[in-house]
């Protein structure tokens, strides 16, 4: 990475800081206010927030969506990877993006379906 | 490392070979290729622990009631709060490592090794802060009772509500039962330190109290864990069979006992990334301080450790999530 070429905006040219320092800076600030959000949430979990959507409590879909922003913000701000060339960026977060979701996906779904045995078969697993 | 461009030719193609196509160095894609599939590993094992909370989702514990301490806070129930201060501390250490970087990249030598000292710093205090949480986690605080069936009973008091030790109620039977020793009778049998309490004291002391009622694994419909009445109670405690305090491999006073073994090996290994990461800082620290990268001309060194730091970071952010929030 050459001097001088770092991009000093986030939220999509919103917020464009003076300095790469400067930046790092915003994006911690940006950061703590979203881990405080979540332990709030966390702490006191609000009623209407249990309603299910997808099979998953609010909150946790909450909870996951505000997790990947904080990734996306630790990775193209605090590792640099809005800095680096569109290629180079792509080749490291496709596969993650890819493996993962579908690993998570198969194995979420066969834990469901043991549970589903587990609780209709005929043997008794609390006694 | 400047390769050289000999041809004309060759500098239309930019795959033909003589320059770096992704505009990064051999090292750093290096490094980004273990962060990567360290990142798979990880996700492997968030993963397993979503299978099995899947399996037993009706009897999963609830991370916010184990997670209830802080230091010097004894008796009060703070869920969350220490985790998330040890977030912050990573959070931080992280701030200071990209600021290094920074420092680095204006060959600014002063800056850089005190933003290492600093990153060192906070690393090793959340390591530090991740070995209380152990210590407190594997000590316990309640106790519990263990079915035959491998479920947790654990206590309540019925008029408020709370959480009961089984050490506040357990009558003292004066039961003359020793730990078995290999010195004692035959050499090669030995057994672990017993429990404070017997089941039998325990069972004792639930009768003995009547405000005292036993809440099992199970959740209700509003995802709370299910409380027996008295008379429930007494009969779901005919099926006790051991006494649990704490937590280890095999069993756990929390619930479920993969519960257990989920923290030791994610956090562990999560641990393991922090403590080997204030190793690496460390000896780039010295590095920095003895000129190496100034001679060198460039910090990239500085730039790759950093990459690794903030990838423990960012686990981190996917552990909280998964282990202590959802």
């Amino acid at each position: 990475m050459a001097h001088d070429t770092h991009k000093l905006e986030i939220f999509r040219g919103l917020l464009k800081f003076k300095s790469n320092e400067q930046k790092i800076w915003g994006v911690l600030i940006f950061l703590s206010i979203v881990t405080t959000v979540e332990v709030v949430l966390g702490i006191y979990k609000p009623e209407f927030l249990n309603a299910k959507i997808i099979g998953m409590k609010a909150l946790n879909w909450i909870f996951i969506i505000l997790t990947l922003v904080k990734a996306y913000y630790i990775a193209w701000d605090f590792m640099h990877l809005r800095d680096e060339k569109s290629s180079f960026r792509w080749s490291i977060v496709l596969p993650l993006l890819i493996l993962i979701p579908y690993l998570t996906f198969i194995l979420l779904v066969e834990g469901s379906y043991i549970y589903d045995v587990m609780k209709t078969g005929l043997l008794s697993w609390d006694f | 490392m400047e390769a050289t461009v000999n041809s004309t030719e060759n500098k239309n193609k930019i795959w033909n070979g003589g320059n770096k196509p992704l505009d990064a160095s051999y090292g750093k894609m290096m490094m980004w290729f273990f962060i990567i599939s360290d990142a798979l590993t990880f996700s492997g094992f968030l993963v397993a622990y979503g299978f099995s909370r899947y399996k037993f989702i009706e009897s999963w514990p609830i991370a916010d009631e184990v997670f209830t301490h802080f230091p010097f806070a004894h008796g009060k129930e703070l869920p969350m709060i220490y985790v998330a201060l040890m977030t912050f501390i990573l959070i931080m250490s992280s701030v200071t490592m990209v600021l290094a970087v920074d420092a680095g990249h204006k060959m600014q030598k002063t800056k850089v090794a005190w933003y290492m000292l600093l990153t060192i710093i906070g690393g090793a205090m959340f390591v530090g802060s991740q070995a209380w949480e152990w210590n407190t986690f594997i000590k316990g605080e309640y106790g519990a009772l263990e079915t035959r069936g491998g479920r947790i009973l654990q206590f309540l008091d019925k008029d408020t509500g709370k959480r009961v030790a089984i050490s506040e109620f357990a009558k003292d039977l004066h039961g003359e039962r020793t730990t078995h020793a290999r010195k004692d009778g035959i050499w090669f049998t030995s057994e672990k330190a017993l429990p404070a309490y017997t089941v039998q004291e325990v069972v004792a002391g639930f009768e003995a109290h009547h405000n005292i009622v036993v809440r099992t694994e199970f959740l209700d419909e509003e995802g709370k864990k299910t409380v027996l009445s008295r008379a429930a109670s007494a009969e779901k405690l005919k099926d006790a069979v051991l006494v649990v305090e704490g937590a280890n491999l095999v069993r756990n006073e929390y619930g479920n006992r993969l519960f257990a073994d989920f923290f030791f090996f994610i956090t562990g290994f999560h641990g393991f990334h922090v403590f080997s990461g204030v190793l690496i800082n460390l000896i780039i620290f010295f590095n920095v301080i003895i000129g190496t990268y100034e001679k060198r001309g460039h910090y990239e060194m500085v730039e790759k450790v950093g990459l690794y730091w903030h990838f423990v970071d960012l686990v981190w952010v996917f552990v909280f999530t998964f282990f202590y929030l959802v």
